[in-house]
């Protein structure tokens, strides 16, 4: 034991002497062990967040096209719309015994940037975006009034618009913000939801009538144009949606439907399951993670070089040093072990500031996807990668160290204890 | 009884030209436990590479080094590295103290590869040589002088039974050479140690009952 801490008290002399090089060497260690951590576990936050996160559906219909296309628009409020489909078609599903759920969405509008979504009460009444929660307003705010002017807003998007209760706003046309597209319906805000963190959470909340009857919108659910006219009601034949959210009774049901709609039909697309489109998207894009990865990985590779030629350069003007060591009685594995324990501990340290530069890259990223996505990564949701990378890493630095041991373990005693001058 | 035991030792090494240039061949030399013995040499002499052999610093060609019974001469390189923790203790010439470590630090080290780290007796080994308000005191703070008492406590931290000095005052003024040769005296005497010092120096020879000339000693 004693002279384990011996040991540990030349290697911690060793570092302090050599306080700049190892100080630049820890750096390193740390920013590549930062970057392994945080590209890992934001890809894997990512990959759960959008194959399985608070969805709280199980597929959706909308019109024929890309399923991708369909669950970025309407789950992710990402994407454009790939079109319509008549509301008969809604009606179709709500009143098919196999559907549990089914809530209709209309998209086009947005305010700031913000989506405006226009649906129904079932929203909030019926629909659970978890299993048994469902959406609740803060404080004495209420869901709107299917027959008013209305809005309830998630919780990101009224603390980036500063929106609250009582306050009104007028939606402008389109998915992008554009200051020219501005409606000149007022809507007030009776709600706020309550934070999921979720896609949800950008979104303004409208009921569906509000969005037909927007000034310039035009209904083409019956093939015809049609404009709704204030306080006339609009038949149902002429109303459209963007796409109908659905929920089964059991998981059998969407092979069914999957059969009917996607196989045999022509009219509609069934994204279904939500989980296994957005897994192919990941599929896609995984060539990007995958490079991410590796330039992480070479920058550990470089630190861990970094290591080496540091310690490396050392040796020789260190030769006197380990030369008075062995005089002392040290042997050549202690010397040799020294070195070791250096590289490693420059290593650990690394290790242990690259968890504060995982939790900065890490934060920042998260920022950027929920602004983005509204889907909030948790900084300290345990991966993997946490335990694998510091070992794998620590053991780097070990490998890094066996070369310069090596050297200084050569180090003749005799030859090196006279100073040169 | 004898500690130390020196026969038919032989160290040669290859010169620039490639031949074989004998530098030690010391057919028998002995001292006692607790037995002060100095040696008279020129520079080149091999006094160095003799104290060396006898640390095990250095392995032998031929001959045999008995240090307090062990046979230094058949050992193995770890096993003469253990021994020379264990019983010997070594003064430079050029004290050879490590820069980053205080002159505490400097003593524990001396006991680390040995006994084991004895902090309080690393105090009062500096507080004996006088050094007592200057223990975190670095190398480079600390005079020729007081560098060369560290270095003397160093040796003296494992409890060793022998200690070799070589050439301990080559780097003192007069004065503190005298001084250093009598406080290494009677450190070694206090702590029961033999003392084997090699020295040019006439004043540190006469300091010694038994000085011998390493070029009797050294038949080359």
């Amino acid at each position: 034991m004693k002279k384990r801490i011996g040991l540990l008290f030349i290697v911690q002399r060793s570092l302090r002497q050599h306080a700049l090089s190892t100080l630049i060497t820890t750096l390193s260690i740390a920013l590549g062990t930062g970057l392994v951590m945080a590209v890992i576990a934001i890809r894997a936050q990512s990959v759960s967040a959008f194959t399985g996160g608070p969805i709280g559906f199980d597929a959706v219909l909308g019109a024929r096209g890309s399923p991708l296309q369909l669950v970025l628009n309407t789950v992710f409020h990402l994407e454009t719309s790939p079109g319509n489909i008549p509301w008969t078609m809604y009606q179709a599903v709500q009143s098919d015994p196999r559907v549990e759920l089914a809530i209709p969405y209309a998209l086009g509008d947005n305010y700031y940037g913000f989506r405006i979504v226009g649906t129904t009460t079932a929203l909030f009444t019926e629909f659970e975006y978890r299993k048994g929660v469902r959406f609740r307003t803060e404080g004495d705010g209420r869901f709107f009034d299917p027959d008013r002017q209305e809005a309830v807003i998630g919780s990101f998007a009224a603390q980036k618009l500063g929106l609250k209760v009582g306050d009104t706003f007028k939606p402008y046309h389109g998915l992008v913000f554009d200051e020219s597209m501005q409606h000149d319906e007022q809507y007030t805000v009776v709600g706020v939801l309550e934070p999921t963190n979720s896609p949800s959470d950008r979104v303004i909340w409208i009921p569906i009538e509000g969005v037909y009857r927007l000034e310039g919108h035009v209904l083409r659910g019956s093939g015809e144009e049609y404009i709704a006219r204030p306080g006339q009601e609009i038949p149902d034949v002429h109303k459209e949606v963007s796409a109908v959210m659905l929920k089964f009774r059991n998981p059998q049901i969407g092979f069914m439907m999957d059969a009917t709609i996607n196989k045999q039909g022509k009219v509609a697309t069934l994204a279904w399951p939500i989980g296994a489109v957005m897994a192919g998207l990941f599929d896609k894009i995984g060539w990007m993670n995958q490079i991410l990865a590796l330039v992480s990985y070479l920058v550990v590779l470089v630190a861990a070089g970094s290591i080496l030629a540091s310690i490396y350069n050392s040796i020789n003007e260190r030769r006197r040093e380990f030369a008075i060591l062995r005089s002392l009685g040290a042997r050549r594995k202690t010397v040799f072990t020294v070195i070791v324990l250096e590289a490693a501990s420059i290593a650990a340290f690394g290790v242990i500031i690259g968890f504060i530069v995982y939790g900065a890259i890490f934060t920042s990223a998260s920022a950027i996807v929920r602004a983005q996505t509204g889907i909030v990564l948790d900084l300290l949701q345990f991966q993997p990668v946490f335990v694998v990378a510091p070992i794998c890493i620590i053991l780097l630095g070990v490998v890094a160290g066996v070369v310069p041991a090596f050297k200084a373990y050569q180090t003749d005693v005799a030859t090196n204890l006279t100073p040169i001058s | 009884m004898s500690l130390l035991t020196v026969t038919n030792l032989e160290k040669a090494y290859a010169s620039p030209e490639g031949s074989q240039s004998r530098i030690i061949n010391v057919p028998h030399f002995e001292m006692d436990a607790g037995k002060q013995i100095a040696l008279r040499g020129s520079s080149g002499a091999g006094k160095t590479t003799f104290l060396n052999l006898i640390a095990g610093i250095l392995q032998a060609d031929r001959g045999h080094i008995v240090v307090a019974g062990e046979e230094m001469t058949g050992l193995g390189e770890s096993e003469r590295d253990r021994l020379r923790a264990h019983y010997i203790g070594y003064i430079f010439q050029t004290f050879n103290l490590l820069a980053g470590y205080t002159a505490l630090e400097n003593v524990m080290l001396g006991m680390m590869f040995g006994t084991g780290i004895d902090t309080n007796f690393a105090r009062h080994l500096l507080e004996r040589v006088g050094l007592g308000d200057r223990m975190q005191y670095r190398p480079s703070q600390l005079s020729v002088g007081q560098q060369q008492r560290v270095a003397v406590a160093r040796a003296i931290a494992n409890r060793p039974r022998l200690v070799l000095a070589d050439e301990p005052t080559g780097n003192l003024d007069y004065h503190h050479a005298n001084e250093a040769v009598t406080l290494i005296r009677e450190i070694c005497h206090e702590n029961s140690a033999a003392l084997l010092i090699v020295s040019h120096d006439s004043e540190v020879l006469g300091q010694f009952e038994e000085a011998k000339d390493f070029a009797q000693v050294n038949c080359v």
